[in-house]
C-alpha cells in the first residue's frame, strides 16, 4: 500500500478546517500534545502538521488566488528518513506512512533541514520533532466506524478538497482523481517522489451567448405583448 | 517470522492501542462558533473534549465542519470565560474595569427590582437589544411581554438589507431563507461574500457546482476565499453592484431573453399602476372595488381583476381610465427605468469598474445558461390554480448575496435590484435556481406590524418587529417623533425590520428622542466591533450629565466572555458556552431548514458546568416569572415553567406550535404541530440533536404558488395564509412612503425637508441606483479610497481571538492595497500608514496584494481588539499591531448641503448601518514604529480570571507512541525500497 492524500486545489477556499481539524485530533494523538507557545500573548506559535499557505499568480486584474495546504508528502524517497541519525524518522513498509518514534527522536532538527516542503515542526516542549501521522491511529482503528477510519482533515474538509487512499492500487478513488485531473506531486523535479498528489484548478466552461438586440430600445411602448396565460 | 516474508505488514509490529474507548462517550449537538448551526459529534473523554466533528446525519454541514466548529475545544478553554456575576464596584468610574463577584441572587434581585420600577412607570426606559444570538424568538417574547419596543437584535448592523429587500420581493432572502440549489445550478454568481454568510453549507455547494461543471462568477473588490475558486472575479468599486445589476438587466431586456411567463405568473409585473402625477393616488395600483390590483386583458381588451386564473394580461402598455388619468403596468415602469440613460452601459462601466461588453456577456450567459440549457424534473405537481402540470421547469442560474451589497447606504436597492435580475430569468424556487428554505417563502411581506403602543405593566399586543407596508404602520408619535430609541421605523428609517442597534448609544446618551433607565445587551460587543467609531462609542458610555449621574444610567451586559463591552457594564451576567446549556434553534426563529428540508435543533449541556455562570435563556424565563409576565406566571403570580426546559417543552404560540417542532403531541408522534410532548428534549437528544421533515417531491419547486405546498404551509403555520405569493417587482409599500415624502400621501407625512427629500429620492417602486449616501457626501477627490472589511472563514461569527488555535492562522490584521497602486504611492510591502477619513484616523500596517480593487483598501474585521480583552495579554498582537477600520466610521452622517441634522449614517428604507460607504485616504507614516493607532488603556483582568499559560499542551490522555522496533531499524538502515 501506499497511503496518501490528493488535494483539490480547485475547490480549495483556505478556510483552515483542515488545519485546526488536524490539530485537534492530533494534539491528543499517538505524538500529542502538539504544544502551544504564547497562546494568549504576542506572537503566538504552536505545533500544527497541516498548513494552509495562499499565493496570487499574475498582475491584478489578471490575477488568481490559489490555497495551498501542506502537509507530509510522505515522500517515497523521503530525505528525512534517510538524514535521521536515530532511526526515529522511517517509512513503514506496509502503507508508506513516514512516522517518527518519539521515543527514539533527540530533536536534532535534520530531518527538518532535509524536508524541502517544510513539513516536520520540532514540538519545543516534548524536544521532539512531530509530523503528519496521516491519522495513522485512525485509519486502522476497527473500533470506528468504517467511514471514519480516515485523516481528520479529508472528513472535515467541507469543500472536498481533501482525499485519501491507495496509490498503489490504481482503482482507488486518489488513484483516478489524480489520472482523470492530472494531479502532480509538488516539486518532483527534487527527486523525493511525494506521494501526495495536486489536482489542478479546473478550466472554466465557455458559455455561449446570443446576442439579438432590439431596435426599438427605449420604446417600451411600441413591445409587443404576446399572449400568456396566467 | 524472517525479513523474506512476502507480507511487507508483518514486518511491523502491530499497532497499539491508542485510546481507551471505554472511557470515551459520543454526544450530538449543535455547534455555536458561528451563526451556520451545523450537527456536531463531540467525543468526551472524562470530563474534557477529546474530538469535535462534523454530524453526516445533519441537514446543514452533512459531516463536515470548518476551522471554528473545529476549534470548539479551544473555545471552551477560553482564558476569557467570565465565572461569576459581577458588579461595578461603588465608587469607581464605569469603563474602569473594577468589578467585585457577587451571587446570582443579589444580580437577579438588584436587576429585577430596576425592571419592576421601570415597568410599572414607563416600559420604554429598558432597551434591551441582542446581537449574534440564535434566539430572536425568545428575547423578542421577553421583551414583548416586558411591554418595550426597544428591543432588536443584531440585524440593523449585519445584513438587515437582504432579509427586508428579500422579504418585500420575494418572500424569501437568502442565507437563512434561501440557497442555490446548489445540485442542479450551472451558473452561480456570488456577490459580496467575502469567506462567511454562510460557512459549511457555502463550502460544500461550490465544491459541488465546481464538481458539476457549473460555471462559478463572483462580484467582489477583493479577491479571496471563495473567490479563489471563481471561474471569474469581476472586479467592481464598492457600492455599485446596484448598477451592475440593473445593467445586466437592461440586457436582458433589450435582448429580449428574459422569462415573460414568469413575469405574467408570479409577479406583480401586469399589475397597472395610477399614473397621476401631483395626486394622492399617483403611483399606487390600480385597484377594483374589491381592492384587487387590475390588469389589462389582451384577449378581451377589457380591464380585469388582476389575481384572476386564466386571463392573459399585458405585460407592456398604458391606457387611459374613466377616472381622468392613465394607467401603466408596473413592468412598463421598471423597463422605462431601466433603458433611460442613466443605466447605460458606457455609463455603468466607468462607475463599477466594470467594463461595458463584460457586463453584456455576463448577463447574456446567465441568459443562456437559463433558457437554452433549462432543465426538467419530471414530477406531478398541481398550482395554485388548480391546474396540474407534469414537470417542473428550471432556470439554472443561481445568485447568492450578502455583506458586500447590505452594508451600503444603498443596500436595500441594491439587493432588490438582484432580485429583479433573477426574477428575469426566472431563477426563483425552481429548478437549478434559487430556492426558499421552509418556513419561505411567506407573504410579501409577513403581515406582522411593529408595536408602537405601549403602556405600564402591560405586554405589547405585537412584537416589537415587523414589517410595514404604508406611512400609518411607523412608530411615530403624532407629532412624528420617533417612538423607539433606535429611531426604527420613524422616517428616517421606515422599514427598519431588524431595528438599528447601532444608534443606541449615541441616541440614548443625547437623549434624541428620549432617555431612558436600563440598557441590556446581550452577546454585543458595542464598546469595540460592533459599533462605528468606538473610541467616541465608549467616551459616550462614560457621559454624565449635570448631576453626575451617566446618561445611560445601567448598563447590563450578558455574555459569556470578557469582552470590551463587559469592561463597561454595571451588572455582569455571565453566560455559558455553547456546550454547557440547552438551547433551541426554533422553527419560529430561522430555522436550520434547507430548501427541501424542514428542520429545528436543540444544543443540550455536554459538558458539567465549572463555574458559576448561568445560561441566559434560563436567566430570561427567571426573570419573566420574577416580574410576573403573563406569559410566564399563572393568575396568582406562581410560575408557570420551572425554567427554560420546560418552557420551550410547554410554551404554545398557536395552538400545537412551540418553539421546537419535533416529536409533538402527546406521544411524540406529530411533527411541527401537535400539542405539547412532555419527553420533547429527550426525542430531540435521542435522534442527534435535530429534526428534519422532508418535502415531497411534488412541493419542491415553485412554492410560491404550489397549491400543495401553499396549503401545506398554511395549515402548519408555516406561512400566515394558503394564498399564492405574488412578487413584486414594483412596491406600492415604496411608493406610499415616496408618496408621503411629496407631501401627498393621504395619512401621515413628515414635516422636515431632510425626511422628505430622503423619502422622495431613495424610496422609488422600482430599483434604481443612487451613490451611497456618505460617498456622495465626501470630496472623492480628497478621500481617493473605498473602505470595506472582511472576516477570515476561521473567525466569522466567532470574534475567537481568544482561541489559541485560530489567532495562531491570524494575530494581526493589516491593511490591503493593491500592489501597483500603492507602488505608485510610494507605499512598500509591510510599511506602516496613516488612514484618515472625514471622522478619524488609524495607523496601521500594509499587506500589498493583487486581488483588490485599485481604489479599494480593506481589512479583515475584528481582529483588533483592546488591550487586555478576551483574555489576552498586554501585548498581543491584536493590540498592539492590529487595528479595527470602525475608527475611521461614525454612525453619523456629515451635514448635508440641506441640513444639519444629525442623520444616521445607515441605508435610508432599512436603517442598516452602512459600514462600507466610508471614504479614506492613505499615506506613508514618517514614523514606523511598529505599532498601530489608536492604542487604548489595557483592560483590567476580572475578579477570578486565570494566569494565562505561556504553554499551552492540551490532551485528553497521555500519548501512545508508536515504537519503531529495533528490528525495523537494523534490517532498513537505507532508504526502503
Amino acid at each position: 500500500m501506499r497511503l496518501g492524500l490528493v488535494i483539490d486545489l480547485d475547490t480549495c477556499v483556505g478556510c483552515h478546517a483542515c488545519a485546526i481539524s488536524c490539530k485537534e485530533w492530533n494534539t491528543s494523538g499517538t505524538t500529542g500534545s502538539l504544544s502551544d507557545q504564547n497562546p494568549y500573548e504576542k506572537d503566538p506559535t504552536g505545533v500544527f502538521f497541516n498548513r494552509v499557505r495562499s499565493y496570487e499568480i499574475g498582475d491584478y486584474p489578471h490575477n488568481k488566488t490559489v490555497n495551498f495546504p501542506m502537509s507530509c508528502m510522505q515522500c517515497e524517497d523521503a530525505a528525512c528518513v534517510t538524514v535521521c541519525p536515530t532511526g526515529a524518522s522511517y517509512k513503514r513498509k506496509s502503507d508508506g506512512i513516514v512516522l517518527i518514534d518519539q521515543d527514539k527522536c533527540m530533536g536534532c532538527n535534520l530531518c527538518a533541514w532535509a524536508c524541502p516542503y517544510g513539513s516536520r515542526e520540532l514540538d519545543r516542549e516534548s524536544g521532539t520533532m512531530k509530523k503528519c501521522t496521516l491519522c495513522v491511529d485512525r485509519i486502522y482503528d476497527e473500533s470506528l466506524p468504517e467511514i471514519d477510519r480516515q485523516p481528520s482533515c479529508v472528513m472535515t474538509c467541507p469543500s472536498s478538497a481533501r482525499h485519501f487512499g491507495d496509490f498503489d492500487d490504481p482503482n482507488s478513488n486518489v488513484s483516478k482523481l489524480t489520472r482523470e485531473r492530472n494531479g502532480d506531486g509538488l516539486m518532483n523535479e527534487l527527486g523525493y517522489n511525494p506521494t501526495n498528489q495536486y489536482l489542478p484548478p479546473r478550466l472554466a466552461n465557455n458559455i455561449t451567448i446570443e446576442k439579438k438586440k432590439k431596435n426599438i430600445v427605449g420604446q417600451v411602448k411600441d413591445w409587443a405583448n404576446e399572449l400568456i396565460s396566467r | 517470522m524472517t525479513t523474506t516474508c512476502p507480507q511487507n505488514i508483518e514486518l511491523e509490529d502491530p499497532l497499539p492501542l491508542f485510546e481507551d474507548k471505554s472511557n470515551q462517550e459520543v454526544k450530538t449537538t449543535t455547534c455555536y462558533m458561528c451563526a451556520c448551526r451545523c450537527g456536531i459529534k463531540v467525543t468526551l473523554e472524562g470530563k474534557k473534549v477529546r474530538y469535535i466533528q462534523g454530524n453526516r446525519n445533519h441537514p446543514v454541514n452533512k459531516g463536515v465542519l470548518c476551522a471554528k466548529g473545529n476549534a470548539g475545544i479551544m473555545k471552551h478553554e477560553s482564558m476569557a470565560k467570565l465565572r461569576s456575576p459581577l458588579r461595578r464596584k461603588a465608587g469607581t468610574e464605569r469603563g474602569a474595569g473594577e468589578f467585585e463577584v457577587i451571587s446570582w441572587d443579589e444580580a437577579l434581585d438588584e436587576l429585577t427590582t430596576r425592571l419592576e420600577k421601570i415597568r410599572a412607570t414607563d416600559p420604554k426606559k429598558l432597551a434591551f437589544f441582542s446581537g449574534r444570538d440564535q434566539m430572536q424568538a425568545l428575547t423578542g417574547l421577553w421583551a414583548q411581554q416586558f411591554g418595550t419596543v426597544n428591543w432588536s437584535a443584531h440585524g440593523g448592523f449585519c445584513s438587515v438589507n437582504m432579509a427586508a429587500a428579500g422579504l418585500y420581493t420575494l418572500g424569501q432572502s437568502f442565507w437563512e431563507f434561501g440557497d442555490p440549489d446548489w445540485d442542479n445550478t450551472k451558473y452561480f454568481m456570488l456577490w459580496g461574500v467575502a469567506e462567511d454568510h454562510s460557512s459549511n453549507p457555502m463550502k460544500i455547494g461550490l465544491s459541488k457546482l465546481k464538481k458539476n461543471g457549473a460555471k462559478f462568477a463572483t462580484v467582489n473588490p477583493v479577491c479571496t476565499g471563495y473567490q479563489a475558486i471563481a471561474d471569474e472575479w469581476i472586479s467592481i468599486r464598492p457600492g455599485t453592484d446596484g448598477l451592475f445589476a440593473i445593467a445586466m438587466s437592461r440586457v436582458l431586456l433589450e435582448s429580449d431573453q428574459f422569462d415573460k411567463e414568469f413575469l405574467i405568473r408570479y409577479t406583480n409585473a401586469p399589475h397597472l399602476v395610477i399614473q397621476n402625477p401631483g395626486q394622492s393616488n399617483d403611483g399606487l395600483m390600480w385597484r377594483n372595488e374589491q381592492g384587487k390590483p387590475q390588469a389589462w386583458e389582451l384577449e378581451s381588451e377589457t380591464f380585469v381583476d388582476a389575481s384572476l386564473a386564466g386571463i392573459k394580461p399585458a405585460l407592456f402598455g398604458e391606457w387611459q381610465t374613466s377616472e381622468g388619468f392613465s394607467v401603466k403596468t408596473s413592468f412598463t415602469l421598471l423597463t422605462e427605468g431601466y433603458l433611460s440613460d442613466e443605466y447605460n452601459l458606457d455609463k455603468v462601466s466607468k462607475e463599477t469598474g466594470i467594463a461595458a461588453e463584460d457586463i453584456e456577456r455576463h448577463a447574456l450567459e446567465m441568459a443562456h445558461v437559463a433558457f437554452q440549457e433549462s432543465i426538467e424534473i419530471e414530477t406531478e405537481w398541481t398550482d395554485w390554480t388548480g391546474k396540474k402540470h407534469d414537470k417542473f421547469i428550471g432556470r439554472p442560474v443561481s445568485m447568492h448575496a450578502m455583506r458586500g451589497i447590505a452594508a451600503h447606504s444603498n443596500g436595500f436597492q441594491t439587493c432588490r435590484a438582484i432580485h429583479i435580475l433573477q426574477i428575469l430569468l426566472g431563477a426563483i424556487d425552481c429548478p437549478g435556481a434559487h430556492l426558499a428554505k421552509p418556513p419561505f417563502p411567506r407573504m410579501i411581506p409577513p403581515p406582522i406590524k411593529p408595536a408602537k403602543e405601549m403602556a405600564p405593566n402591560t405586554p405589547l399586543k405585537t412584537p416589537p418587529l415587523g414589517f410595514p407596508t404604508s406611512p400609518e404602520d411607523l412608530c411615530i408619535d403624532k407629532d412624528g417623533k420617533p417612538l423607539r430609541i433606535d429611531k426604527a421605523y420613524s422616517w428616517e428609517a421606515p422599514i427598519a425590520n431588524h431595528g438599528l442597534m447601532h444608534m443606541v448609544i449615541n441616541n440614548a446618551v443625547k437623549g434624541d428622542p428620549y432617555t431612558i433607565d436600563t440598557l441590556i445587551f446581550f452577546m454585543a460587543n458595542m464598546a469595540w466591533n460592533s459599533s462605528m467609531n468606538p473610541g467616541n462609542t465608549q467616551n459616550l458610555l462614560r457621559e454624565k450629565d449635570e448631576n453626575g449621574e451617566y446618561k445611560i444610567p445601567y448598563l447590563v451586559v450578558v455574555d459569556a466572555f470578557h469582552s470590551e463591552t463587559v469592561n463597561f457594564g454595571d451588572l455582569i451576567l455571565p453566560d455559558t458556552t455553547y456546550l454547557e446549556r440547552f438551547d433551541t434553534i426554533s422553527i419560529l426563529d430561522r430555522p436550520i431548514s434547507e430548501p427541501h428540508v424542514i428542520a429545528d435543533a436543540i444544543r443540550h449541556p455536554i459538558v458539567d458546568l465549572d463555574r458559576d455562570v448561568r445560561p441566559w435563556q434560563e436567566v430570561m424565563v427567571d426573570l419573566a416569572t420574577r416580574l410576573k409576565f403573563p406569559a410566564f406566571t399563572n393568575d396568582d403570580g406562581t410560575a408557570k415553567y420551572s425554567g427554560y426546559k420546560e418552557f420551550i417543552t410547554n410554551w404554545e404560540k398557536h395552538p400545537g406550535i412551540g418553539f421546537l417542532a419535533g416529536w409533538r403531541g402527546k406521544n411524540g408522534e406529530k411533527s411541527i404541530v401537535g400539542e405539547p410532548n412532555p419527553d420533547q428534549w429527550e426525542k430531540y437528544i435521542e435522534n442527534e440533536s435535530f429534526f428534519k421533515q422532508n418535502i415531497p417531491d411534488s412541493q419542491k419547486y415553485y412554492r410560491f404558488a404550489n397549491k400543495e405546498y401553499l396549503e401545506f404551509a398554511a395549515d402548519t403555520h408555516l406561512n400566515f395564509n394558503d394564498k399564492p405569493i405574488v412578487m413584486e417587482l414594483y412596491s406600492e409599500t415604496l411608493q406610499k412612503f415616496r408618496l408621503a415624502g411629496q407631501g401627498l400621501y393621504d395619512g401621515p407625512c413628515p414635516s422636515d425637508e431632510e425626511d422628505k427629500a430622503r423619502l422622495k429620492k431613495y424610496f422609488t417602486p422600482c430599483p434604481s441606483y443612487y451613490k451611497p449616501i456618505e460617498v456622495a457626501l465626501t470630496d472623492e477627490n480628497e478621500y481617493p479610497f473605498s473602505t470595506t472589511t472582511q472576516r477570515p472563514m476561521f473567525m466569522y461569527h466567532s470574534w475567537d481571538s481568544q482561541n489559541a488555535w485560530l489567532r495562531q492562522i491570524m494575530a494581526q490584521n493589516k491593511l490591503y492595497m493593491n500592489r501597483a497602486k500603492a507602488e505608485s504611492m510610494a507605499i512598500a510591502e509591510g510599511d506602516w500608514v496613516w488612514v484618515e477619513s472625514r471622522t478619524g484616523a488609524i495607523k496601521a500596517q500594509v499587506k500589498l496584494m493583487e486581488g483588490c480593487e485599485a481604489n479599494t483598501v480593506w481589512t479583515w474585521n475584528a481582529i483588533g481588539k483592546q488591550s487586555g480583552a478576551w483574555g489576552l495579554k498586554k501585548g498581543a498582537n491584536e493590540s498592539e499591531k492590529g487595528f479595527l477600520l470602525n475608527h475611521l466610521i461614525s454612525e453619523l452622517l456629515p451635514a448635508s448641503s440641506t441640513s444639519q441634522r444629525e442623520m444616521t449614517n445607515s441605508d435610508p428604507i432599512t436603517g442598516q448601518a452602512a459600514w462600507y460607504d466610508a471614504r479614506v485616504k492613505v499615506y506613508r507614516a514618517d514614523d514606523q514604529t511598529p505599532i498601530s493607532f489608536p492604542q487604548f488603556n489595557t483592560i483590567k483582568p476580572i475578579p477570578e480570571a486565570p494566569d494565562q499559560p505561556s504553554i499551552l499542551t492540551y490532551k485528553t490522555h497521555e500519548p501512545v507512541n508508536i515504537v519503531r522496533s529495533t528490528r525495523d531499524v537494523l534490517t532498513r538502515g537505507k532508504k526502503p525500497r
